[in-house]
């Protein structure tokens, strides 16, 4: 068995959802390797020897999108080193490698992956559709690599104890015409208080708090609780939060001791960001929203009144 | 300008889905609506073929049975000029590298500037078909727009990614992907109802193509998730945040 994980360089260390690839890979047993792209060190690389990786394969990335000649650089290696299974993360990197990587090899994707596990006939891959309500175990048939993106926080990041791996430098191909996207402008949008994939608490506002302005109140909330901020695709879409804070199915995956969803309607989408936190608090007006389908505690009121009401009360705490 | 859309007619998705117990497919009624996702991709089309002027064209592209073709007229009736729909009883259940080889095909055909998708279907959602659509055109993807313009004969978007956005661009012949935050889709008017019975859809199979489908997934089994038990639900008259206060001090969060 011989495993890659892909690892996304973000400020300089491999991505969060690259060693959580690597402690699936270490489940599995046999050969890990990581295909690491971006601004390496050697600090980050011995992460990942510690995570279980025996050998990084590093290709910096330049000043255009680097998903076709990473995908072809993969495709040339996975030739020689013939890898039984290649791991993405859920990011928009990984699906554009993954994607692209499949077409080189001829390969399909299995998206969205909660489990993957190995029997005498090959490797099974669970994913979840339908909004995390229904699990389905497929395989893909025929030869060469099993290309995985697994959905985040499936696996659990764990260090192993392992060496420094060895380190190979990976020339960057020419990829023609398809590599020529060039990055004019790179922007952060920090967020501030806690990092919302591990806070303890997350309070997440929704479509029904009105307005950017209104949705100052659940910043303070937030801050009152030390929690993280979260919120629906349908709050970035309207500009009030940027897309760091999404929770759901296409943004960030959470399971806090506590979710306090704030007018939040609790679409499938959105429910397979944050169904999986220990207690879910949910305030909306509409007793039929389906986000009282899986709150341990609903409360059916305006968040206008509910909301100041909370913040007064912990604000009297102290 | 030639600008592709790739849209994707999908069961209802207010409607409960079904699964074919035998062979595990979603199963496909005769009338299927637009992914609301691919609204987003019309939208940027439409814009960039009027920023463009008068010999450009928007053309839809869709792999799905034909059925009532209700999804693909909703989109002619936004504007579109013309759809292309690929239909062949070898694709039903195909996986998303079937898919993208069969519209890729359907596109090459066609000939094309500009290729525009969303980023992921509603009801499939691999997330993966645009890209490996690009991969077999040979064209650079600008993914994750959440902001899309023409700049000199270029495509420039304002590209999501997990720390805030890139600026991005690249030259024709060259494929977006749309998320919702993009664009606001119009609706249709009466008069594009109206035209759009008139729009031209050719259909087209495989062998029509010169591709093979190739499925190389098999689903093993399927089972429901056991369901999250649902709690208590109380009624907000005035005391509603003191139970919230109190679930916080039985978790020990404050
Ligand atoms: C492919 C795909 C991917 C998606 N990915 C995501 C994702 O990652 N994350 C995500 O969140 N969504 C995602 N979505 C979108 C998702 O389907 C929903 O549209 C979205 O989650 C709705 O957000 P909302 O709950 O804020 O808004 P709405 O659904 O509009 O709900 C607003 C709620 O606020 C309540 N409300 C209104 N006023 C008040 C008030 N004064 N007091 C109390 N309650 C009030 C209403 O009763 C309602 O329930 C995705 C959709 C698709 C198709
Ligand atoms: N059968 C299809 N026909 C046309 N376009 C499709 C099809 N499947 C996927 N797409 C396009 O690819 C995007 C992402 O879909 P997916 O990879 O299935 O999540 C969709 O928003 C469509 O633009």
């Amino acid at each position: 068995m011989k495993t890659w994980v892909f690892a996304e360089a973000r400020d300089g260390a491999a991505a969060a959802n690259a060693l959580e690839g690597l402690a699936k890979a270490r489940e599995l047993g046999g050969d890990i390797a990581v295909f690491y792209l971006g601004a390496g060190s050697n600090d980050a690389f011995a992460v990942l020897g510690d995570h279980g990786a025996t050998s990084v394969y590093h290709l910096p990335a330049g000043e255009s999108l680097p998903a076709p000649a990473a995908a072809a650089a993969m495709a040339e290696l996975a030739g020689s080193e013939a890898p039984d299974l290649i791991l993405f993360g859920m990011g928009n990197t990984e699906r554009d490698v993954a994607g692209r990587l499949s077409v080189r090899l001829g390969r399909p994707v299995l998206a969205n992956a909660v489990d993957i596990t190995a029997d005498e006939d090959g490797l099974v891959v669970t994913n979840e559709i339908l909004g995390g309500t229904t699990r389905v175990a497929s395989r893909s048939t025929g030869d060469g690599a099993a290309i995985v993106i697994t959905r985040p926080k499936a696996f659990t990041a764990e260090p192993a104890g392992g060496g420094v791996p060895e380190v190979v430098a990976v020339a960057s191909p020419d990829v023609g015409h398809a590599g020529e996207a060039g990055v004019l402008e790179r922007h952060e949008e920090v967020a501030e208080g806690p990092d919302l994939e591990a806070a303890d608490v997350v309070v997440s506002g929704g479509r029904g708090i009105g307005s950017g302005d209104e949705f100052e109140m659940i910043d303070r909330l937030a801050e009152l609780l030390g929690a993280a901020v979260g919120a629906t695709r349908a709050v970035v879409d309207a500009g009030w939060v940027p897309y760091s804070y999404q929770v759901g199915q296409t943004g960030k995956t959470v399971k806090p001791t506590i979710y306090l969803a704030c007018a939040i309607s609790g679409a499938m989408q959105h429910l397979v960001g944050m169904k999986d936190s220990s207690t879910i608090i949910a305030i909306n007006k509409d007793p039929d929203a389906p986000i009282f389908g899986v709150a341990d505690l609903g409360i059916v009121g305006d968040v206008h009144k509910v909301v100041p009401a909370l913040i007064e009360a912990l604000e009297a705490r102290g | 300008m030639r600008i592709a859309v790739c849209v994707k007619q999908i069961p209802d998705p207010a409607a409960p889905y079904e699964l074919d117990p035998e062979t595990h497919f979603v199963v496909r009624p005769e009338d299927q609506v637009l992914d609301d996702t691919d609204r987003y991709g019309v939208e940027v089309a439409l814009q960039l073929a009027e920023a463009a002027g008068d010999d450009a064209s928007v053309t839809l592209v869709s792999m799905s049975p034909s059925g009532s073709l209700q999804g693909i007229r909703q989109a002619l009736a936004m504007g579109a000029d013309k759809a292309v729909i690929v239909d062949d009883a070898s694709l039903r259940g195909a996986d998303a590298l079937t898919t993208s080889r069969v519209i890729a095909a359907a596109i090459g055909r066609e000939g094309y500037d500009v290729v525009v998708a969303g980023t992921e279907s509603t009801d499939g959602y691999t997330g993966v078909v645009p890209q490996q659509i690009a991969e077999v055109l040979g064209a650079p993807s600008l993914t994750f727009a959440r902001k899309v313009e023409a700049v000199d004969g270029k495509i420039r978007i304002e590209r999501q990614t997990q720390a805030g956005y890139d600026v991005v661009e690249a030259a024709p012949p060259v494929l977006l992907t749309v998320t919702s935050g993009a664009v606001e889709p119009r609706y249709p008017t009466f008069k594009g109802i109206m035209q759009a019975k008139q729009k031209p859809i050719d259909t087209l199979t495989c062998t029509d193509l010169g591709v093979t489908a190739d499925n190389q997934q098999v689903i093993t089994s399927v089972d429901p998730v056991p369901a999250r038990q649902a709690g208590e639900i109380v009624e907000d008259e005035g005391e509603g945040h003191l139970r919230i206060v109190a679930m916080l001090e039985e978790a020990k969060v404050i």
